[in-house]
């Protein structure tokens, strides 16, 4: 992961240092402050098998604050908030590796530090019986929802 | 030895007025494949699928919805969709409906749409942010979009999902009276045109004959009658994209 393309983040931000799953880590500036998801869009990208980003779509790129080139090649955890506990990727991961479809509430972290929620659909695409990767849809969350998200979240770490 | 017509249809959810623009497609057809197709249309989406499991359909302009299961239950292949076009989906009320956001809507109200599923199932999701789902509204169902419209001028229904095309084409005294509250921009959701296993062995000469169709004033005089400017090609994979993306919307 290559933090020095990162923007500094705005004043009164938070810094992190998040570690991955595939051993890398990360540091991250974090801005408390919340993009409002567009109404009528849907988010979408597509992975290989390893979570490298393949695909993202023009509402991807406008959320996320990165460019298309950034992103392509990318692992798909640049949008990680440090916010979102770890258990919650893991189920992800656990789920669509079993074939399974899994759906959740996220809380995204942007090129600019600052978030958004998206509640998120991962499927396993398969051609002819083998996997090819996965897609990812999110779309906006309910209000409710995500205050219960950000209720529960910070008891799972 | 004559065969069999092959059968053509398009989805149910289009207006009868653009009947008439896919009589003409056939017979255009006819001429450019040099063979006998029959143009069958269905009322409703459920009897399309009937006609769809019985092998009754040999090419079929599908609603997104059916391409799963068109390609993976039925060994059709996607040919190719209108240039530049896809399905979006136009949330609206009543002009006077104190709601100026999805977010204003309340749980509980009564909700007009069609049958046509892709609209229907984009429309839900759209409404999620406001906490409303099919289990906490009232459906009511019309056979059409003008219907859809009409159900909310007279305050039967509080809210109408319309395919945005539609929406844009009810008349301007009727449209003034509405309000869209939001419309998707999701892009990728769109019909396409599918062949059938008996018409396999037409695929490349179909698909060079659409292509080709801007270029004669006979072919161009079928595209206008249909409101559309070109049909574009569709990779396998592109399709299999469109449906992984309605898998997801789902369920």
């Amino acid at each position: 992961m290559n933090s020095q393309n990162l923007e500094a983040p705005q004043s009164g931000g938070r810094t992190f240092t998040l570690h991955f799953f595939d051993g890398s880590s990360r540091y991250v500036p974090v801005v408390d402050v919340e993009e409002p998801y567009p109404d009528g869009r849907l988010i979408v990208s597509r992975t290989d098998p390893g979570g490298v980003i393949t695909h993202v779509n023009q509402s991807f790129v406008d959320m996320s604050g990165y460019s298309e080139a950034e992103l392509l090649g990318t692992p798909h955890h640049i949008l990680r908030h440090p916010d979102m506990p770890p258990a919650a990727f893991k189920g992800l991961w656990d789920t669509i590796k079993a074939g399974n479809r899994w759906q959740g509430y996220v809380k995204n972290l942007r090129k600019d530090g600052r978030f958004y929620w998206v509640y998120a659909t991962v499927i396993p695409n398969l051609r002819r019986g083998k996997l090819i990767g996965y897609t990812s849809v999110r779309r906006k969350p309910s209000r409710l929802r995500i205050k219960e998200c950000e209720a529960l979240y910070p008891t799972l770490f | 030895m004559k065969h069999k017509p092959f059968q053509l249809t398009v989805s149910p959810d289009f207006a009868p007025t653009s009947l008439a623009g896919w009589h003409i497609f056939n017979t255009w057809l006819q001429r450019s494949l040099d063979t006998r197709i029959h143009l069958d249309i269905y009322q409703d989406f459920a009897s399309q699928r009937q006609a769809i499991r019985n092998d009754a359909i040999d090419l079929i302009f599908a609603n997104p919805y059916d391409a799963s299961m068109l390609i993976r239950e039925k060994g059709f292949h996607c040919l190719a969709r209108p240039g530049g076009r896809s399905d979006e989906v136009v949330i609206a009320v009543r002009g006077d409906h104190p709601a100026s956001t999805v977010e204003g809507l309340e749980a509980g109200m009564r909700l007009a749409s069609t049958d046509d599923p892709d609209v229907h199932m984009m429309g839900m999701i759209m409404l999620e942010p406001a906490n409303i789902n099919a289990d906490n509204i009232e459906r009511r169902i019309c056979s059409s979009y003008v219907l859809v419209a009409k159900e909310l001028l007279s305050v039967q229904s509080e809210v109408g999902l319309f395919l945005a095309e539609a929406f844009y084409e009810l008349s301007k005294i009727t449209r003034r009276q509405l309000r869209p509250l939001v419309q998707s921009q999701i892009q990728v959701v769109h019909h396409a045109l599918m062949v059938g296993p008996r018409m396999q062995h037409l695929t490349e000469t179909l698909l060079q004959r659409l292509q080709e169709m801007p270029q004669t004033p006979r072919g161009q005089g079928v595209l206008d009658s249909l409101g559309y400017k070109t049909w574009e090609a569709v990779e396998e994979e592109d399709v299999e994209f469109m449906i992984d993306l309605m898998d997801t919307l789902v369920g």
